[in-house]
């Protein structure tokens, strides 16, 4: 388990050089002068553009301006914008808002989902049932934009006054909720359909028919025998999606203007600040790799059929 | 500075255009009742700073606006019509309009507690026009003496020096500027952000200045969140006459001007200068600030330009006969949901020097003679507007193509640019293959600034390319004629030649519409869409 462990970590070295490379690259081709419209309705004057250049090494090779890139990130600075603002200082500062909010999200989505499938698979083709798969339906079928704005609209000042129509610079927990049960509920439609269809196949498996002629109560059938079984393609499901709900967020972000990483991505791909775009999505990288690594060891834990040598 | 008015207001076309563009003209206030608190809490819509905040490196809304307020300049604009008045200045005085005079006024204090002093100023604008500190608005100062040598003309070249031979300290509180050639709007020019001073510790460390700003101006920095918040306060010390009535101002960075807006109608945020197009529709925004809208007369023009390297764009008739077939009255109304009005001039209404219907026929709708016009140009083939289509660019521009389709039989094609920088890209580097939106909003209040930079051959915005000797000749004499009314008049016999010449057809004119929301008293907004800090009055 422990070399499991180790090996897996170690495989992101190259897989961290790899996509860092891969995106700067990217940006770096992105077909868009950085230098056009910063200086509005006149060009910027050729002064300005050949220091900044100096400055930000965009003269340099391709790969003389990674290296260079690299060596400073290796030192913990993720390099500045072009308005001067360190690019470190403005992850920290969005990073705890995104992982606040994609917690809530995760946690929202993993509750009433997994609740809502477990009832359902239980009780196949009944009310409850039914209710489940259309709402679901429903939400699967709305962009997130929609949701959000319609929450905006009714839970707001206009509506039913629970809720402020943006979040503060700082926002809290309770601030989250709502962008989070946003962000989550495309997600938590999923989780509720994947649990059900899983219990579904599962509850005529063998092992919870002898659990059941063995005479073990219910609660024990289903949260032991049924459920861990019934989980590992949802908890690979939500651990693929912790990564998509902190970088995928811009919209949710921009609904109730959180100043978090997706609007900073998405400034970043705009200006076309490469260093900023880096920066973050390296950090998103990271997550996944960790996440995916997490499930994988979540699986040795809900079924003890797997094994990791 | 004498600033007579006389001849302005006494033109009543002016004045009439100028009651129909926006109801009494100026910016109009929004006053509500009730006890002004003095220590209040002011936030106003902002965007992320896109530059470092240093007064000349600020060349866009969002950073201008926090160096704006956090400066004060030798000279200010009034709110209401944008008129220059001495504001740091003790006096300007010149006799030739090429070596100015300055003494700057006495007891006045940076937010660390140092002396505004002459040299503060000189330094300042030396330091912003050397080439290597690569400050964006350093062209500005190019009309000083000694400036091509501390900002050679080739960006590869070392400057000879790093001060420029036309700025000199002649006492504490006095200095002298000598003009390469006489420039009589120098006197408008110096309320420009770019012309702010600059504390000694600025120089002494830059780095630090770039993480807290010390200004002069009526609010002091006190702490920034990166996309999220600039906080400022009052400056107890200011001597200015636009002090502020309030204690604190906060500008909240949003991503989105939707939700700002939504905020705004909450009450969460206070100012915003501008409105989303989703508040326009129908007039929305009036049911939902009822008497706390603010409006103000813009400086700005927008206008379609035909870029004279294109063969088809060099035939007039050609040109007349595109103008007159847009339907501006009609979209202005209808698309633009009355938030611009039509324009019939170069120069935006409210300037000095502004006389309505310049453009003549060819700006009003005519369709007969359009066809008519279009028939003897002899022109074949397709018509493109090009534009960036965020923003809501688009869908004017998309009808003022349908506009000329129906008019003239022509096709005609809105080309679609991703997004402004991408659309600059395209004029600047001269790759237009059609018309291209141009719109102007002025850095300071003068009908020189309206000319030089869009119809002066080689002008830094002059995206038609245009050149005309004879429009030159007369721009270059009216920058160097010290008598303002004189200059002004030499102004407008350019701008009937530029009318002649049509390189690019006036379209509309914003009218800026923003909102205050029920926490303030009173809101005013400035000709540069920006709140006027000092008219702001929060409820107690």
């Amino acid at each position: 388990m422990g070399r499991y462990v180790l090996r897996r970590l170690l495989q992101l070295i190259p897989v961290f050089l790899g996509t860092t490379f891969l995106i700067y690259a990217l940006v770096w081709a992105i077909p868009q002068d950085p230098f056009a419209g910063k200086c509005g309705q006149r060009p910027c004057d050729p002064a300005y553009i050949a220091e900044m250049s100096e400055k930000l090494n965009l003269n340099d090779p391709l790969l003389l301006q990674y290296f260079k890139y690299l060596g400073n990130l290796v030192v913990g600075d993720f390099g500045t914008t072009f308005n001067g603002v360190s690019v470190g200082e403005q992850i920290s500062t969005s990073w705890p808002i995104t992982l606040k909010m994609g917690i809530i999200a995760l946690i929202i989505e993993a509750v009433i989902g997994i609740i809502a499938g477990v009832l359902t698979g239980l009780r196949k083709s009944g009310f409850l049932d039914n209710l489940v798969l259309v709402s679901t339906l429903f939400l699967i079928s709305l962009p997130v934009f929609v949701t959000g704005f319609v929450l905006r609209l009714y839970l707001g000042p206009q509506g039913f006054d629970l809720m402020d129509t943006s979040v503060s610079s700082d926002p809290t927990f309770g601030e989250l909720i709502l962008p989070g049960f946003v962000l989550g509920s495309l997600s938590m439609a999923y989780v509720a359909r994947l649990t059900r269809s899983s219990i579904v196949e599962n509850r005529r498996a063998d092992y919870v028919r002898t659990a059941i002629a063995k005479g073990q109560p219910q609660s024990r059938v289903v949260g032991i025998h049924l459920l861990r079984n019934s989980l590992i393609p949802v908890i690979t499901f939500l651990g693929t999606d912790l990564g998509s709900l902190l970088g995928g967020a811009i919209v949710t972000e921009g609904v109730f203007n959180i100043n978090g990483i997706g609007g900073l991505i998405f400034r970043g791909i705009q200006e076309k600040e490469g260093v900023m775009v880096t920066g973050i999505v390296t950090l998103l990288v990271l997550v996944y790799l960790l996440m995916s690594l997490l499930v994988d060891l979540l699986y040795a834990v809900l079924d003890p059929r797997i094994r990791y040598e | 500075m004498s600033r007579s008015r006389v001849a302005w207001v006494a033109l009543p076309a002016a004045l009439a255009m100028t009651l129909s563009a926006c109801g009494g003209g100026g910016g109009s206030s929004s006053t509500g009742e009730g006890k002004a608190n003095p220590d209040g809490t002011v936030s106003i819509y902002g965007t992320e700073p896109k530059s470092t905040l240093f007064p000349a490196n600020t060349t866009e809304a969002g950073g201008g606006k926090v160096t704006d307020s956090l400066f004060s300049r030798l000279v200010g604009y009034k709110a209401e019509d944008g008129a220059p008045y001495n504001l740091m200045a003790e006096s300007i005085t010149s006799s030739d309009a090429k070596v100015y005079n300055i003494k700057v006024k006495q007891g006045w204090k940076f937010h660390d507690g140092t002396d505004v002093k002459a040299e503060n100023f000189v330094d300042a604008w030396n330091w912003a026009a050397y080439a290597p500190n690569a400050q964006q608005a350093a062209s500005f100062f190019s009309v000083i003496q000694g400036f091509d040598e501390v900002h050679p003309a080739d960006e590869n070249a070392k400057p000879a020096k790093d001060k420029m031979s036309g700025l000199e300290v002649v006492g504490d509180y006095e200095f002298k500027v000598t003009l390469n050639g006489p420039t009589s709007v120098f006197t408008t020019m110096i309320g420009y952000t770019p012309f702010s001073p600059l504390p000694k510790s600025f120089f002494a460390d830059t780095k630090a200045f770039e993480a807290k700003p010390i200004g002069n101006g009526p609010v002091k920095f006190v702490s920034r969140t990166p996309n999220a918040l600039i906080k400022m306060e009052r400056f107890d010390d200011y001597k200015g006459e636009d002090k502020v009535n309030f204690k604190t101002l906060d500008y909240k960075i949003y991503s989105s001007q939707e939700t700002a807006y939504q905020d705004l109608v909450a009450g969460k945020l206070d100012f915003m200068e501008a409105l989303p197009p989703s508040a326009k529709v129908g007039e929305k925004y009036k049911a939902d600030l009822g008497d706390a809208v603010v409006t103000a007369n813009l400086l700005g023009q927008s206008a379609i330009a035909f870029p004279q390297y294109i063969d088809a764009f060099k035939n007039v008739k050609l040109r007349q006969a595109v103008s007159m077939a847009i339907n501006r009255e009609q979209i202005t109304k209808t698309v633009l949901a009355g938030s611009y009005v039509p324009s019939t001039s170069f120069v935006s209404p409210g300037i000095k020097g502004y006389r309505p219907d310049t453009c003549g026929e060819y700006c009003k709708y005519n369709p007969e003679k359009a066809k008519q016009l279009f028939q003897e140009s002899g022109f074949t083939g397709k018509l493109t507007i090009q534009s960036n289509q965020d923003g809501g660019r688009k869908e004017p521009l998309e009808a003022a193509c349908n506009s000329i389709k129906q008019a003239l039989g022509v096709e005609c094609e809105f080309v679609g640019a991703t997004n402004f920088g991408a659309f600059r890209q395209i004029v600047d580097g001269k790759q237009l293959t059609g018309m291209s939106r141009s719109d102007w909003s002025a850095d300071y209040p003068s009908i020189e600034n309206f000319l030089n930079p869009l119809y002066r051959t080689g002008g830094s915005s002059n995206d038609s390319n245009y050149s005309n000797p004879q429009v030159d000749a007369l721009l270059k004499k009216a920058d160097e004629t010290a008598n303002e009314d004189e200059a002004i008049k030499l102004y407008q016999q350019a701008e009937d030649l530029i009318a002649k010449d049509l390189p690019s057809m006036p379209t509309w004119n914003e009218k800026g519409i923003g909102g205050r929301s029920k926490n303030l008293l009173e809101a005013k907004m400035s000709f540069k869409r920006q709140p006027v800090l000092e008219s702001l009055r929060v409820k107690a």
